[in-house]
Parts: structure tokens; sequence; C-alpha cells
């Protein structure tokens, strides 16, 4: 079974802080890491690795400090970790990023060998859209599972899998048969420590550099010029300002909120 | 980039999303806001799905507006599937080439618009909060929140078509707006042994699925309220102020509550008149989700509670006294 994983490097978006002077995000100091998404789309394909044997891959595009994330991912147990790096990705909305990523795979199917499954994570946080899974499925043309919380069966011999995933109010079972991909849930899994071997071989595996000399990726349907979406403005929402502190023993604080939201209680007719 | 003559797309299309032969409530928020971008852009909103008996929903449809209901019927299709579903309305979008196409951002509409869109090599804007026309040159401009709600970016598409945007339930409000739809029904011939996806089981979780913002007041809490027992003390606030009430996502990591009462990012956005945050921290996560309420009760025991911050009111103080406190004596003011 050889899974491949496509995991993003993103700056850790609770430390994030906003900058109101400036409206800009304060990044100093926020540290990089792997979408927790993606964490958990590693740690269960290297489940099932260490359950039915093959190779776990992995993905990602980003700046050359990426490869930070490529060596976490190696400590989790991925045996080839592949970067791909290139100025003319920059400022690819979804749409681009997936055929980057579409694109990236080829080469990484041609050094490695066919892929079962293909793993993302439900969502990015810095980004929040949850597209690039559906896109990279729909250019692979492989059935697509999205917000998946259990691998329930796999099965090589017959080249199926069954998953359950989230629906609004619920669960579903689906079978599909192999390659497909699947977009993870954090409740998928829960992230083991690495294994000390792992950690031997991440410490002796190169992160393989990709970009658009070395793959046959088309810049012309790459980055910023090429991406339907373009961002017009991006602002900071305006700060709610800092409210009134009631103070008091209890009896005088609740009476006074009282006093305060009455009008509105009042409007909305239920005084 | 392949350049499209963008001047044959016209309409505004909303994704009327059903299940268990009802409609998804985003969609008719999605139609009455469709509207309103219609006739900004001087042309009508019209409504499309796909599923088995999907005629029935034109009644509904026309109450909210749709001028049009575009419709593609199949029992292969009666189950929402992705593949087969993305197919059938890349076909109805291919034929009748809308300009704007708008799907509510829920868990089935994210799943299936991401997809619609690369095939369609068509923009698509995740999860947006608001919907405006430019008016200088007809484009939809398409704000979202990122980074946690830390930022808002305008998104905009200008040389491809349709422009595609997800939208988040309760953005938007439902107005009623009575028209007959006129009905198109078209044929797409797609045979179950063609569709290699196959559900095994769905399961309910038989928590009733509520939508928090219909709500005006809502009492919400977070991990300081101690226990799972003491939530008891949210609902029968909410109870006397005629509201609901929902919680942060580290309650629901503990199994406390269900993930259909979960505000923030990656639960419900919600704008109610008034907003109690009990033992709630305040993390960028979940005010992304209520701090456009207008009143913002705060209740913490810490006083540097980031909370604070987006409070209209504070109260520094055990949410498990002030609360009851509240029901008390809000009751007898309320009840008369
Ligand atoms: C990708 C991502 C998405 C997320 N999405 C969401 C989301 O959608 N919604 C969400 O809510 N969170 C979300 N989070 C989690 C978020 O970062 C916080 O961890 C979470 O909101 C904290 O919940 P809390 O305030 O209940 O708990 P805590 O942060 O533990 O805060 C508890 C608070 O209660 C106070 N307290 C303790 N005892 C009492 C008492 N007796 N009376 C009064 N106050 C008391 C404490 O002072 C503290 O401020 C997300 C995180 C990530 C990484
Ligand atoms: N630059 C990238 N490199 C590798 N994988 C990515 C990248 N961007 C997105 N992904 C994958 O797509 C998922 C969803 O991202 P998004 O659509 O940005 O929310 C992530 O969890 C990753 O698995």
């Amino acid at each position: 079974m050889h899974s491949l994983v496509f995991i993003k490097q993103v700056p850790d978006a609770a430390q994030v802080r906003v900058d109101y002077e400036t409206g800009t995000l304060i990044r100093e100091g926020v540290p990089a890491i792997i979408n927790p998404f993606d964490t958990h789309a590693i740690e269960a394909a290297v489940q099932i690795k260490d359950k039915f044997g093959g190779s776990v891959s992995v993905l990602c595009m980003g700046p050359p400090m990426a490869d930070e994330a490529l060596k976490k991912a190696l400590a989790m147990g991925a045996d080839n970790v592949f970067l791909l790096s290139d100025r003319v990705f920059a400022g690819s909305d979804t749409l681009a990023t997936s055929y980057a990523l579409w694109a990236g795979a080829q080469k990484v199917i041609q050094e490695v060998g066919p892929v079962d499954i293909f793993w993302a994570g439900k969502q990015a946080i810095d980004g929040d859209t949850a597209q690039t899974g559906p896109g990279i499925a729909t250019r692979f043309d492989v059935p697509l599972v999205t917000y998946a919380v259990e691998i329930k069966e796999v099965d090589p011999q017959a080249r199926k899998i069954k998953i359950v995933r989230l629906l609004e109010g619920g669960t579903e079972t689906v079978e599909v048969p192999m390659p497909c991909l699947i977009t993870t849930e954090e409740t998928l899994n829960h992230i083991r420590f690495a294994p000390l071997p792992y950690l031997i071989k991440a410490a002796r595996t190169p992160v393989v550099l990709l970009n658009s000399s070395n793959t046959t990726i088309d810049a012309s349907q790459c980055g910023l010029k090429n991406s339907p979406t373009k961002v017009k403005k991006a602002f900071t929402p305006p700060k709610r300002e800092r409210g009134e502190m009631i103070e008091g023993s209890l009896d005088e604080i609740v009476n006074t909120v009282y006093a305060k939201i009455e009008p509105m209680l009042k409007q909305l007719g239920k005084v | 980039m392949i350049k499209q003559d963008i001047t044959q797309y016209k309409n505004v299309w909303v994704f009327i999303e059903h299940n268990e032969g009802k409609i998804e409530r985003v969609s008719l928020e999605l139609l009455s806001k469709g509207a309103e971008l219609a006739k900004d852009l001087g042309c009508e909103v019209c409504a499309f799905t796909v599923g088995d008996k999907v005629e029935q929903f034109a009644k509904e449809v026309g109450e909210y507006g749709a001028k049009k209901f575009y419709i593609i019927e199949n029992p292969v299709l009666k189950e929402y599937r992705t593949e087969p579903w993305r197919d059938a309305i890349v076909y109805l979008i291919d034929k009748y080439k809308p300009e704007v196409a708008l799907i509510g951002a829920t868990t089935l509409g994210r799943d299936l618009a991401g997809t619609v869109a690369t095939k369609l090599s068509a923009g698509l804007t995740a999860d947006t909060t608001a919907l405006d026309i430019d008016p200088s040159n007809k484009n939809l401009l398409m704000t979202r929140p990122t980074f946690g709600g830390n930022l808002m970016a305008t998104i905009f598409c200008p040389d491809n078509r349709p422009q595609m945007s997800t939208v988040r339930p309760g953005v938007f409000k439902a107005v009623k707006n009575p028209t007959k739809p006129e009905i198109i029904k078209e044929k797409y011939d797609i045979t179950e042994d063609k569709i290699v996806k196959k559900i095994i089981e769905k399961v309910q979780t038989g928590e009733e699925k509520v939508n928090l913002s219909f709500y005006e007041v809502i009492v919400a809490g977070g991990k300081g309220m101690g226990k799972k027992e003491n939530l008891k003390l949210l609902e029968d606030l909410a109870n006397v102020l005629g509201g609901t009430w929902a919680v942060s996502r580290k309650v629901v990591q503990a199994g406390w509550a269900p993930q259909s009462r979960q505000v923030g990012q990656t639960g419900q956005t919600v704008h109610p008149k008034i907003y109690i945050a009990a033992g709630i921290s305040g993390a960028v996560q979940h005010v992304a989700g209520m701090k456009s309420s207008d009143i913002i009760i705060a209740i913490n025991t810490d006083p540097e509670a980031p909370i604070f911050e987006v409070a209209t009111y504070g109260i520094v103080g055990d949410c498990l006294q002030v609360l009851p406190k509240m029901t008390e004596m809000f009751k007898q003011k309320l009840v008369k």
C-alpha cells in the first residue's frame, strides 16, 4: 500500500495576533507548524503502512523553510518526502494549488510508484478553504471521501476501503475502490509518539526538491497570474471596543446587567 | 489559463441543498441574498439542484424568490454522493452558464463546491460572510475571514465564470418573496453500475440538529462551566430569556455537548442580539463565530481573559454563581 499525503506548513493560527495600528497580522515569533489536520492524515497513512506494509510519501508545496514540516513528517513515519518549491507557484489560489500538487504528485508516482490512497487534511487553518483536497481528487479522477473520522476496513486484495465520514448531524460509512482521496478530521486518530527507528531514519532521509524545471508542471496554470480568484483587499475586521466592567455584589451586578439589557429585551418583545 | 467569453454567462444561481425531502435553511438564505445580487446585476435569481424527487421543492424555492428552478431527477442521485452529483451539476452549469453560483458552506456544500469548481476551472471562494457587486464592473466581491477571523479578505474573480462561493449558514436572512418559478427539467443519464462509491450505512446521531443562528439570545458556556451537569445552568437561563444554549469547542471535545452546539470557526457563526459567554476564555477561533453579536456579556473568573476584549459588559466572577442568579432575577422581571 502506497499512501501519498499532502501537507501544508502554516503559521500556528492560535498564536497569530492582529496589530490594529497597522491593520496587519503579527507573525513574528509565531511558530510554523504542520497544518494540524494534516498530521492526522500522516498518522492514518503510517498506521495503514504498519498494518499492511508499503510506504508513505509526503508532498508539501511551500517556501524552502517548509522542509522542516517534511522532516517532522519523516519522524512521524513517512518514508519519502518531497518539497515542491518554486517562485512560479507564488500567489496560487486553490485551483492553481490543486493543479501544482497534482502535477507534483505525478513526479512522486514516477519515483516511488502508483498511489493507493491520497490523503489531505480537511482544511488548512490559515486559509480554511477545505477546497484543495476535493480539487486534487477531481484532477486525479478518483473518488473523494471528505471528513473521515474512522478507517473501518482496508482490503488490499479487493482494493477497496471502507471509511466512516462526518455528516451534519450524523455519520455515514462509504466504500470506495482504491485509489481514492481521503480528507481527515482530527478525531480520526491519536498521534503516537515517534518510535526511535523512525527518528533515526528521519535523520538520514533527504527532502527531495521539486520545482518547475524537474517536473512536468505547466507554469501557465500556476501562480497569481493564473489563479481565477484574486485578492482585492485584505483588512483587519473592526475591533470591538472593550466594554464596561460591571462591579459590585452579586445582586448588584445582576441588577445592573439587567438594567443595561432591558431596552434590548423590550425591543425583542420579551418584557 | 484559458480565456473565457464571460459575456455568455448570466443569472445568479443558488444550489438547493436537501436532505430527507427537506431543504436546508442556508439555501433559502442564499436565495434571498441572491435576489439582491440579481437586482444589482439586472438579472434573475434561479435555484438549481439534483436528486431523486426534487420537483416538489419548486413551491418553497418560489416562496423565497427563485424565478427559475433547474433540476435533474434520477433515482441514483437520491442520496448525496460527490461524483454523480458533481457531474450532473457540471452538466447544468455548462449548459445554462450562470454568472454566479452560490452554495451553502455546509458539510455537503463544501464537499461539492471544490470538486465542481475544479471541473469547471472556475474560481471558488470559501466560507464567504459578505457578498456585494462591484458597481464599476459588476464583478462579485466575496469577503471572507481567514486566520481564524483575524484577517478579512475581499476576493474577486475577474476573468472566469461562474463566480462561485460557499457561504456560511446564518450569515444572511431568509426573506419570503413569493414568485412562481419556471421549472426547467434536464435529463441526465447515469446508472448505478457507473458509480464506484457505495453508501454502506448512515447513522443519525439522534441529537437534534440545532440551528443556533435562529435565536436572538444565546447563552454559551465554556470549559469554565466545570462539568457536563452544569450546562443545565445555560439551558435554564436561555429558557427564561427565550433563547438557546451553545458551547465552546473545548466543551465539545470534553464530550459534554454535541458539535451541533459549537460556536466558532469550526462550529457555527452566530449574531444574536444578546450573547452571554460564561467560562469561555475568548480564543480567536471562538470569537470568530460570535463577535458580531449586538450585546456580549462575558462572565469569567480571570480578569485578563481575552473574552473581555470583545465584551460589551464584563463580569469578573464565577459563572456557576452568576448564571443561577441571573436566571432567578430575570425570571421575576420577564414573567409578568
Ligand atoms: C483549527 C482550530 C479551530 C478551532 N475552532 C474553534 C471553534 O469553532 N470554537 C471554539 O470555541 N473553539 C475553537 N477552537 C479552540 C480554541 O482555540 C480554544 O481552545 C477554545 O475556544 C477554548 O474553549 P474555552 O474557552 O471553553 O476553554 P478555556 O480556554 O480552557 O477557558 C476556560 C475559561 O473559563 C474560565 N473559568 C474557569 N472557571 C470559571 C468559573 N467558575 N467561572 C467563570 N469562568 C471560569 C477561565 O478563566 C478560562 O478563561 C479551535 C482551535 C483550533 C486550533
Ligand atoms: N501548499 C500545500 N502543500 C501541500 N498540501 C496542501 C497545500 N495546500 C493545501 N494542501 C492540502 O489541502 C488541505 C486543505 O487545504 P485548504 O484547501 O487550503 O483548506 C490541507 O490540509 C493539505 O492537506
